[in-house]
Formats: structure tokens, sequence, C-alpha cells
């Protein structure tokens, strides 16, 4: 099923024709509004007149996660506060977010979007939809949210957490769409299987499931113990949030990119040089339609490759395949961007250890894992030869983490020298999921 | 009439005990007494030797954590209420123990137990009006 018959299907001419069109538009409305787009086109002299054909986006110099953060929080912003209606923020390396804003047209726009998105997933206005996505500042749970009014379907806003009572609901709503982390799905179906649930007998008949990496056996899996069809949904904070690419029903293989909102590229993550279409790379993308937020050429640091054959769903939208990985050390645990970095800034703070660590990412049954080893100092352990002291001293370190990244992390003191000291580069983190099997 | 205990943190995994046993080996140390406290990750071995400069040395040359405590040693008559009876001046006088462990001393006789106070001097001063014997660091050694 499609939402948008009209876009979702235009031919490719007239969709290239419609991607230059605003383009162009977005490129001089950048340029003018923005301080930062100005300064950087102007470094590599480029003007907005020399976008003359969608080959030459390529001219056009990148923005990076950097960049959002050195304009932080709302230096990208291309309207006025009083033309804003929602800010999200995604985390960011320093413990600074990244600030998003949208007007009531880009509301609007991500409503149609993730709309467009349930109805490639066969969903329906008679569908109700359990939405365990988080609330709140985080893109996933008011952007899923407002492509389900829109659709007209019945929605739960449960969130995230509390899972005995999100099973509660699963049985006595009866929800026939769910949508959170792939990771959280198999946590439900799990508990409610402990709980002596038969999850695989609920009503549920399609999830929708984004915001972290996956893979095919995990879709096996969900699909399995849920009885559902498993669906993959791509999106980010800064691009727009979720609904940026979804897989449809009929191909079940890479999701579809609006194409009508944003173009697509492919880099190789080192040189920055554009790959041939259809070879792995690192995702790029340029918004077309954002009032508040336009991006041009956004380094995603996502790794994925095109999919350029068409699509028996009938939509002439490209497709992108499965995310493989990240082109930085991002880590993403339970649907939470972390980098080691301000694992680090937290751990150099306490002073009672010694300045290495180690970050092991696991996958135990179905949720990520997070254990940061780190070794504890000379001078505190000759003050303190009691279990007590130490464990409060962990406990004090997981608190901290969990105030500043809201991830739940298990501190675990080593011995000295367990932990390999810098020599160059030091492997810091751990990463033994493994997902793209 | 304190005596010198070592402490050295040890992760809770097969052979972490062994290291250390072996490098005092190697160092013909001996171990008068010791105590383990765990946790499912980390463990503290509290050890009396015979050489404590030289063992906590050769174990801190070999990368381990090392710290010195002052402990108290009390000789009590092996016999039931040995314990009881330091335990009930600590506790009139409201001294906290940390934690202790014991042995038997050769001679089959005495115990002596090792306590671990917050308030060493206090908890000394205390003991030696209640006429307890607190065994001197060179004899606690040279057992």
């Amino acid at each position: 099923m499609i939402y948008d018959e009209e876009f979702e299907t235009l031919p490719r001419e007239a969709l290239e024709a419609l991607q230059l069109k605003r383009l162009k538009q977005v490129v001089m409305r950048a340029y003018h509004t923005v301080g930062f787009y100005k300064r950087s086109f102007d470094r590599t002299g480029i003007k907005p007149d020399d976008i003359k054909s969608l080959q030459d986006l390529s001219k056009l110099p990148f923005t990076t996660k950097q960049d959002l953060r050195d304009n932080y929080p709302f230096g990208m912003f291309a309207v006025p506060m009083s033309s804003i209606v929602r800010l999200h923020a995604s985390s960011g390396t320093t413990g600074r977010p990244t600030v998003v804003g949208y007007t009531h047209r880009d509301i609007d726009t991500w409503s149609e979007l993730m709309a467009r998105c349930f109805v490639a997933a066969g969903v329906t206005k008679t569908d109700i939809i359990h939405n365990a996505y988080q609330y709140g500042l985080f893109t996933g749970g008011l952007g899923v949210h407002y492509g389900a009014e829109r659709l007209g379907a019945s929605v739960i806003p449960i969130s995230g957490g509390n899972t005995k009572r999100q099973i509660l609901i699963l049985q006595d709503f009866g929800p026939t769409v769910i949508c959170c982390t792939p990771s959280y799905a198999l946590n439900l179906a799990e508990q409610g299987r402990a709980m002596g649930v038969d999850m695989a007998s609920l009503r549920l008949r399609v999830g929708i499931f984004g915001a972290e990496p996956w893979s095919e056996e995990m879709r096996k899996q969900i699909e399995n113990e849920l009885n559902i069809s498993a669906l993959n949904i791509y999106g980010l904070s800064e691009i727009m949030g979720p609904g940026v690419a979804m897989e449809c029903a009929e191909g079940r293989e890479g999701m579809h990119i609006f194409e009508d909102h944003f173009i697509v590229e492919t880099i190789d993550p080192e040189t920055g040089h554009n790959l041939p279409p259809g070879e792995k790379g690192e995702l790029v993308f340029t918004t077309l339609t954002k009032e508040a937020f336009p991006l041009i050429r956004y380094r995603t640091r996502d790794i994925s490759r095109l999919i350029l054959t068409p699509c028996r769903c009938g939509r002439t939208h490209i497709r992108m395949d499965r995310v493989m990985g990240r082109s930085d050390d991002m880590l993403i645990i339970r649907g939470v961007n972390i980098f080691p970095s301000q694992i680090e800034a937290i751990l150099l703070e306490v002073k009672e250890l010694e300045p290495h660590y180690q970050i092991i990412v696991d996958r135990e049954g179905n949720l990520d894992t997070l254990e940061i080893q780190v070794e504890v100092s000379e001078s505190f352990f000759d003050q303190a030869d009691e279990v007590k002291v130490l464990q409060s001293l962990e406990r004090r370190i997981q608190r901290d983490i969990k105030d500043y990244l809201g991830v739940t992390a298990k501190v675990k003191l080593v011995e000295p020298r367990t932990l390999q000291r810098s020599e160059g580069k030091a492997r810091r983190v751990i990463d033994k999921r493994r997902i793209m099997a | 009439m304190k005596v010198e205990q070592l402490s050295v943190f040890i992760e809770n995994r097969p052979g972490g005990l062994e290291e250390v046993t072996r490098i005092l080996k190697e160092g013909n140390i001996n171990i008068r007494t010791l105590s383990l406290a765990d946790t499912s990750d980390f463990g503290i071995l509290r050890l009396i030797v015979n050489d404590v400069n030289k063992a906590s040395q050769l174990l801190k040359e070999n990368g381990f954590r090392v710290s010195r405590t002052q402990v108290v040693a009390v000789e009590v008559p092996d016999r039931p209420g040995g314990l009881h009876s330091i335990l009930e001046v600590l506790a009139r006088a409201n001294i906290n123990v940390e934690y202790l462990y014991a042995f038997v001393e050769r001679s089959g006789e005495n115990a002596v137990i090792i306590f671990r106070f917050d308030d060493v001097d206090k908890a000394i001063d205390l003991l030696e009006r209640h006429h307890f014997t607190i065994l001197k660091g060179e004899k606690l050694y040279s057992l």
C-alpha cells in the first residue's frame, strides 16, 4: 500500500526535476539565513547559483556533527524562534546535545512521512499502534505519534520503560502494531513469556523497529516470538527523526528513502569522495523541504549502501540497506547514542581512578549491555582496603554515567595492567555484539 | 601494638589468587594468616606475612594494588566464649569492627583474632584496660 501515490511513485525523471528545484531553493535559503552555510560556502568559493544540476551538489561542503555542536544550541536555525514550534535534541560527545527545531510545516511534513511509513508497513487507520519509543527530547516517540495520528490510527503513547505494564496493555488494549527499538521488542517478548503470557497470540501483526542497528537474524527472532511482520525504519534527529526511510511490506529488503524530501549520497568516509551508487559507504543527506533546520550534505556516519533495483511495491524512491556500522566510534546502546569520549570525560573526573579504561558492549539475551572497566588508583586503594568503599566508588561512577548519558552501565574495578595502556591507539571499546551477521 | 596487614586487590576470576601466592612463594614470603573478602567482581585479599616490606614491594612490582593497613591482633584462650569476651567489651564501648579473621596458634592453646577498627588507638586502649593480650607485630610476623 502507498500513502502518497503521486509523490512516492513519481517517475525518476520527474522526481529528479523536483529534487533539483527544491535543492536550489534550500541551498539559496540556507546560504542567506544561516551564518554557518554562508561562511562554509564562501570558504570553498561556491555560490548558490552554481547549483545547476543534481551532480553539482557534490561541489558543496559537508556539514558534520561537529558543525552542529559548534553552533549549539540554535545557531543552525534558518528561521526566527517565533516560527519554531518544537525542539528536539540528541546526545552529543561533550554532554552537549545536538538541538533541532521544527516549524509548523516541518512537523506537518514529518507527520506526513511517518504516515507514509505506516502505510508502507501495511498499517491502516483501523489499527491500534503501541508506541514504545521514548517520548521527550528524543525524536522517536513524538515522531511516530504524529504520523500515527496523521494516518488516523489509534495511538497508545506508552513510551519506553515499565515493561510489565506494557505487557498488560499489549494484552488488554489489543494493539495491532508495535513501534520500538528491536532490542526492546525482544525484551518485551522475553518478559511476557516470563509472566506466562503467550506473546505469539497477541493481536499484534506488524512491528516497526529502528533507532539501533539490527540483523536479519533478529528480524526472524522477533517475527517468530511475537508472530508479526517486522520492518525496519531509518531516521536521525538531525535530518528529521524517524521516517527518513522505511522498508515496505512488499519488498522487505532495504528502506525507501523519501527522495522528494531528501537527497542521499554515499561517500568514502576517509576521502569524502562520492562513491558510485550501490557501493558501501557513509550516507550523506541533504534535506529538501525542511524550513527550520535545513541540512546540506550532512555526514550521518552511518555506513550502508544504496539499492538501485526497482522495488516490487511500485515506489520509485531509492532504497538503502540496513545500517552496517558507523564511520566514527559512536555506540548505540539500547537506542541511546554514546561516544566513548563521553564516558572518558566522566571517568577522568573521578580522581580515585587511573586514567585507563575499557568499554565492553555486549548483548545479553536481547538487551545491549555496557560494562566499563576501570582501575582503582594506588593512592585511593592505599586508604581504602574495604569492600564497601570500593563498591560505593563503583556505584558513584554508575550513577554519574546514568545521570549524564542516560544509560545504565556496569562499572567493574579491575586489577591494574589488565587494561591496555595507550601506546598510540589503545583499544578502548570492545563491541562483542554480533549484529551484522 | 599494631600489626601491619597487606591488602591486595584481585579480580574475581580463576587464577587471580594464584598469581599472588606465586609471587609470595618466589619471594620466600611466609603467610601467617589471611582472609579473602569477595564480591561478584573483585576481592580483597588480606594477609599477615613475615616480611611486610618485601611482600608489599614484590606485589607492587608485579602490578598489584597493595595497601598497608593497621590491624590489631588479640590473643584469647581457645575455648568457648573466647571471641565473645572481646566483642562484649567492644560492643559496650560502641566500637565498630570493620572486619576480623582468626587463626589458632601452633600450641593450640590460644587463638589470635585479627581486628580492623575504625579507631585503632581507641580500641587498643580499651582492650588493654580490660587486660586482653595484644600481640606485637614482630611477634606475629615471626610466629
